[in-house]
C-alpha cells in the first residue's frame, strides 16, 4: 500500500493505507486518534467535522490521497495546551452539550464560522451550523455560545490591536 | 492504553482494570462502607406519596407508576451502592446507571458532595461496571435520580457521620462539636483533617456517634442551582470517550452485513472473495448475518460489500404503512357510542413507526475468553445484556463483565444489546476482541423503532360539565423484553408480553384533568417490525394526542385554551407551570398573520411541564421563533441539566411532530441516514427557549425529567400550528402531507 505523511494537530504522521481510504479511518483506526466520530460515514451530520488546510471539511468522505501538504487539524488541535480556544471556553461557559458526541464537530463548524464571520447574524448562524445534527437538541445554547466566543475574540482583536 | 485518570472529571469506565499502577494502590484506600451501610439501609425507598384529593378516581398512575416498580425492583439491592472515600481525599461514587446525556452522573456528584459536606471539584461520579452482585436497574422511565435519590443520601449521611466520629476520637472530643465542610472535618479549636486523613479511621467505626438522618433539602447548597456537566472539559477538547473510541488493544473493528428485509434470513452466501481482501482477518457467520472484521471500518466494509449472500424474503415482506395503519384502525377498541342530546368530539391521531436515531450508533466491544467474557457497551440495562450475551456464547452470566462507557444518546434504544451479543459471537469465533459498529444505514434501517400508532379519542360534554374522556390506542406492541433489567421480570415479559405491556401501560399512563368518566385502553399487534421503548413510551405519542385533542375540544366549546385547561386541571403543579408560562409568554396577545402560540402541558413522574411555543407559518417552512418553558420536577438537582433537558425535548418533538418519521415498504425500512430521516437542525431550531424551573417546595420529592418534556412540547408544536392555519392535524409528521 501506498505511504502517506500528513500532518495531524502539528505533528507528522506516516500511515500505510489505500488512497481511497476516507481520512475519518486513517484518523480513528490507524492513527488513534478519536475526536471526530462517525456519525454516518456519508457526510451528512457533521460528527467529524474537522479542518482539513483552511477549510471546514468531513473527514468521513475525504480521500486520503487528495489531502496533499493540507495541515489537518481535529477537536484536539484546537486548544493551545491548556489555554482552550474562546469557542471552546464558550461551550463550556454556557453548558452547551448534553451527551457531547456531536459538539467536537460542531465546535470545528463554528470555530470557521467565527474566522469568517466577526460578529455572526442569527441567519448566518443557521446556514454555517444548519449541516451539524445534534440529537440532544442543543442549538439554541450552541447558538449562544458561538455569540459569546464572537464577543470574546472580538474585545481579543481590540486588545492585540492596542 | 489510556493511563487510569486522575478522576477529576467525570469518566466512564473507560480501561481494563489491569495491574494498577503502585501509585493507584497507594491513592485507593477503599474501605468497605457497603457492608455496615447493609446493616443501617434495609428496606424499601419507595415513597409512595398520598394523592392529591380530586374529584375523579386517582388513576392507579397516581398512586404508583412505572418508576416506583422500578424503584422497588431494586430496593433489595439499594445498599450496595459503592462510596469510596480515598485517601488521596477524593469522594468516589459508581453511579449504576447509563448518562447518555441526561446528566445524571453531574446531578449525582452535586447531591453526594453535598449530603457529605465534600468538595464538589473533588468529587467523582464514574459509571459503574455490571457485575453480578451489583444492582443495576434499568436506565429508563425518568427514575434515576427518583430511585437514587433516599439510597443516596442515606450512604452519604452514613459516611459523615462515620468521618466525624473517628476525628471526634482522634481528638478526644465530643463529636456534636464538630463541623464538615469541603471534605474536612472542623473543629471548634481549630484543628481540621480532611476526609482523606480520616478514611481509614473511619471504615473501622462500626457505630457512628451523631444522627445519620440525612440533610433537609433547604440545607443543600449545590442541589437547586445550575452547575456545567462535570465533563464539559472532556467534551470540548476531544477527550471524553465513547464506546468505539475506547483503546482495547487489538480489538478489531467488524461491522455486519444485513439482509435488505427486515428479518430476513440467509439462504447461501460466499465470502471467498471478501476474505481475500486487504487488511480482513475474519468472516464469521452469525444469526443476524455475516460479520467481517479488518484492520480498519473502510476495510470492513468494503469487504462485507464483496460478500456474495442470497437472502430469504423476509416476514415483514408484503407489509407496508398503509397495511399497518389499516390494521390499526381495525383492531382498535371501539369508542363508546355517544348519548343523543349530548355533544361530543371525535378524532383519530396517527404516528409513525420513528427510529431512535442517536449520534452514536449502536456499537460494542466485547473480549470472550475461555471462561469470561469483557464487553463494553453503553447499556441501559446491563442485567439482561449480560444474560443474551451469555445465552448466545455458552456461558455463565456470572462470568460476563459490561463496562458501561458514556453514550452519545440513546432515548431508550440502548435498552437492547444487540450490537453486545453480536461482538461477543464474533470474538468467541475469531478468539480476538472486536470492535462492532452498526453503520448509520444499519442503525436506521434494521433498530427498533416507536410502534406505529393509532390514538381514538372521544369526548362528550353537556353544557359545562364534561361527561367523558375516552381515549383508544392501538398500536404495534413495544418489545419490553429487557424488563425491568433484571432476569425475573425479562422471563416474565417473554412469556406473557401482554401483560407486561399492560402494566407498563396503566403504570405511564393517566390524564391530569377532571373529565368525568375517563377510559384508556392499549390494543397491540404484532407486525414484526422490532420495535422499542422510545422517549416517553405510550405518553409520547397520547399524551401529545391527549393535549392536541383537548385544544380542539376547548375550541369547539367556545373556550380560550388556557381557561378551558386551568377549569378543568386536578395537577396543581401542572396548573402553576401552566399560569408561568401563559404569563411570561403573554397567551393571547395579538399575533400577526401567519403567527400563532400554542400551549400544553404533561403530568408523569410525579413532575409536571408546561409549555408555549410560537410558530410562523409564512415561510417555506413553519418554524418555531420563541419558546417557554415552566417545570416542576418537585426537587430540582441541576438547574442548568433540566433547562437542556426542556430545551432539547422541544427539538425533539418538533423534529417528531411535523419533520421526522420512518416509511416500511413492503417489508423495508426506507430512510438510511439524517440525509432522508429530516431531524431538526440549527436552522429549524427557535432562537430562544426560556425555561423557568420551580425551585422546591418544602417535604417535596424529587420526580422524573427525561421523558417529560416532550409530549407537551410536542403538542404545544403543533397546537400552535393548528390555531396559526386554521386546520386539524391527524397523522404526523405533518410536513410529509403540506
Amino acid at each position: 500500500m501506498p505511504i502517506y505523511t500528513l500532518t495531524v494537530n502539528g505533528k507528522e504522521r506516516t500511515v500505510d493505507a489505500p488512497a481511497d481510504m476516507p481520512l475519518l479511518y486513517v484518523l480513528r483506526d490507524l492513527l488513534g486518534i478519536s475526536g471526530p466520530k462517525y456519525g454516518c460515514g456519508v457526510g451528512i451530520c457533521g460528527a467529524c467535522t474537522s479542518h482539513v488546510g483552511e477549510n471546514v471539511a468531513r473527514p468521513c468522505i475525504v480521500r486520503l490521497d487528495s489531502i496533499g501538504q493540507q495541515q489537518i487539524t481535529t477537536i484536539e488541535g484546537l486548544a493551545n495546551g491548556d489555554s482552550l480556544h474562546p469557542v471552546q471556553q464558550a461551550w463550556i461557559d454556557e453548558d452547551v452539550a448534553q451527551c457531547g458526541f456531536c459538539q467536537p464537530g460542531q465546535i470545528m463548524t463554528a470555530v470557521m464560522l467565527l474566522a469568517q464571520s466577526a460578529d455572526p447574524t442569527d441567519a448566518e448562524i443557521d446556514a454555517a451550523m444548519s449541516d451539524n445534527v445534534c440529537r440532544c437538541g442543543t442549538y439554541v445554547r450552541i447558538r449562544a455560545a458561538i455569540k459569546r466566543a464572537a464577543a470574546a475574540l472580538r474585545v481579543g482583536r481590540q486588545q492585540v490591536s492596542y | 492504553m489510556p493511563q487510569r485518570s486522575d478522576r477529576d472529571e467525570v469518566t466512564e469506565g473507560d480501561h481494563r482494570p489491569a495491574d494498577p499502577t503502585p501509585s493507584s494502590r497507594r491513592r485507593f484506600l477503599q474501605y468497605s462502607l457497603s457492608t455496615s451501610a447493609t446493616l443501617m439501609i434495609g428496606g424499601t425507598f419507595v415513597g409512595a406519596e398520598d394523592v392529591e384529593a380530586s374529584v375523579s378516581l386517582p388513576e392507579l398512575g397516581e398512586i404508583l407508576d412505572f418508576a416506583d416498580v422500578v424503584t422497588l425492583a431494586e430496593a433489595p439491592y439499594a445498599s450496595n451502592l459503592v462510596l469510596e472515600i480515598t485517601s488521596d481525599n477524593r469522594v468516589r461514587f459508581e453511579l449504576p446507571r447509563l448518562d447518555k446525556g441526561q446528566g445524571i452522573a453531574t446531578a449525582l456528584a452535586m447531591l453526594i458532595a453535598d449530603e457529605l459536606d465534600a468538595d464538589y471539584a473533588r468529587t467523582d461520579v464514574t459509571l459503574s461496571d455490571r457485575r453480578a452482585e451489583r444492582p443495576f436497574s434499568i436506565t429508563g422511565n425518568s427514575a434515576a435520580i427518583r430511585a437514587l435519590w433516599a439510597p443516596v443520601r442515606s450512604l452519604c449521611a452514613h459516611a459523615r457521620a462515620r468521618l466525624v466520629t473517628a476525628a471526634a476520637r482522634r481528638w478526644n472530643v465530643s463529636p456534636s462539636s464538630l463541623t464538615t465542610a469541603n471534605s474536612k472535618v472542623l473543629a471548634v479549636d481549630g484543628r481540621s483533617a480532611s476526609y482523606g486523613e480520616l478514611t481509614a479511621d473511619a471504615s473501622r467505626v462500626a457505630i457512628p456517634l451523631i444522627s445519620t438522618t440525612p440533610k433537609s433539602i433547604s440545607q443543600y447548597k449545590l442541589v437547586g442551582t445550575a452547575r456545567p456537566r462535570k465533563n464539559a472539559r472532556a467534551i470540548v477538547t476531544g477527550a471524553q470517550k465513547y464506546t468505539l473510541d475506547i483503546d482495547v488493544p487489538m480489538a478489531m473493528p467488524t461491522v455486519v452485513a444485513r439482509s435488505p428485509d427486515i428479518g430476513g434470513a440467509i439462504v447461501s452466501w460466499n465470502g471467498s472473495v471478501a476474505a481475500s481482501m486487504p487488511g480482513v482477518v475474519g468472516v464469521t457467520p452469525i444469526p443476524s448475518g455475516i460479520a467481517v472484521t479488518a484492520r480498519t471500518f473502510k476495510q470492513a466494509i468494503d469487504a462485507r460489500d464483496a460478500l456474495q449472500i442470497s437472502w430469504r424474503r423476509g416476514p415483514v415482506r408484503g407489509l407496508s404503512d398503509s397495511n399497518v395503519r389499516t390494521t390499526l384502525r381495525q383492531i382498535n377498541t371501539p369508542l363508546t357510542p355517544v348519548l343523543p342530546l349530548v355533544r361530543s368530539l371525535t378524532a383519530t391521531y396517527e404516528f409513525p413507526y420513528l427510529a431512535h436515531a442517536m449520534m452514536e450508533v449502536m456499537g460494542a466491544i466485547a473480549d470472550v475468553r475461555e471462561q469470561s467474557a469483557e464487553i463494553w457497551y453503553a447499556s441501559q440495562s446491563p442485567n439482561y445484556v449480560a444474560a443474551e450475551v451469555a445465552q448466545a456464547i455458552g456461558m455463565a452470566a456470572s462470568k460476563v463483565k459490561i463496562h458501561v462507557p458514556f453514550a452519545g444518546g440513546s432515548f431508550g434504544r440502548r435498552l437492547f444489546g444487540e450490537a453486545a451479543v453480536e461482538a461477543a459471537l464474533v470474538s468467541k469465533a475469531l478468539r480476538m476482541p472486536v470492535k462492532l459498529m452498526w453503520t448509520r444505514n444499519d442503525d436506521m434501517r434494521h433498530g427498533r423503532f416507536r410502534p406505529m400508532s393509532s390514538c381514538a379519542i372521544r369526548a362528550s360534554w353537556l353544557g359545562a360539565a364534561t361527561l367523558s374522556f375516552e381515549h383508544h390506542i392501538a398500536a404495534a406492541r413495544n418489545d419490553f423484553r429487557h424488563g425491568l433489567g433484571d432476569a425475573l421480570t425479562a422471563a416474565g415479559v417473554n412469556v406473557v408480553p401482554d401483560l407486561f405491556n399492560q402494566v407498563g401501560f396503566v403504570t405511564m399512563i393517566s390524564l391530569p384533568y377532571r373529565f368525568g368518566n375517563t377510559s384508556t385502553k392499549l390494543v397491540e399487534r404484532e407486525f414484526n417490525v422490532p420495535t422499542g421503548s422510545w422517549r416517553s413510551v405510550y405518553s409520547g405519542v397520547m399524551t401529545a394526542a391527549n393535549e392536541i385533542f383537548i385544544d380542539e375540544m376547548a375550541r369547539a366549546r367556545g373556550y380560550d385554551e388556557v381557561d378551558f385547561r386551568l377549569r378543568h386541571l386536578d395537577s396543581s403543579a401542572a396548573e402553576r407551570c401552566l399560569r408561568h408560562v401563559a404569563s411570561v409568554g403573554a397567551w393571547g396577545r395579538a399575533m400577526p398573520a401567519g403567527h400563532a402560540q400554542g400551549i400544553a402541558i404533561h403530568a408523569e413522574y410525579r413532575s409536571a411541564v408546561a409549555y408555549l411555543v410560537e410558530i410562523d407559518t409564512t415561510g417555506a417552512e413553519p418554524r418555531l421563533t420563541n419558546a417557554y418553558c415552566a417545570v416542576d420536577v418537585g426537587v430540582p438537582v441541576n438547574v442548568g441539566g433540566l433547562a437542556a433537558q426542556m430545551q432539547g425535548s422541544l427539538i425533539d418533538a418538533w423534529s417528531a411532530m411535523f419533520r421526522a418519521g420512518n416509511h416500511l415498504d413492503d417489508g423495508r425500512i426506507r430512510e438510511g441516514s439524517f440525509g432522508d430521516f429530516l431531524w431538526a437542525r440549527m436552522g429549524h431550531s427557535p432562537v430562544t427557549t426560556q425555561v423557568h424551573v420551580f425551585p422546591a417546595q418544602a417535604g417535596a420529592e424529587p420526580g422524573g425529567a427525561g421523558e417529560l418534556g416532550i409530549t407537551a412540547a410536542a403538542a404545544a408544536c403543533v397546537n400552535a400550528y393548528a390555531r396559526a392555519t386554521g386546520t386539524r392535524p391527524r397523522r404526523f409528521p405533518i410536513q410529509e402531507l403540506v
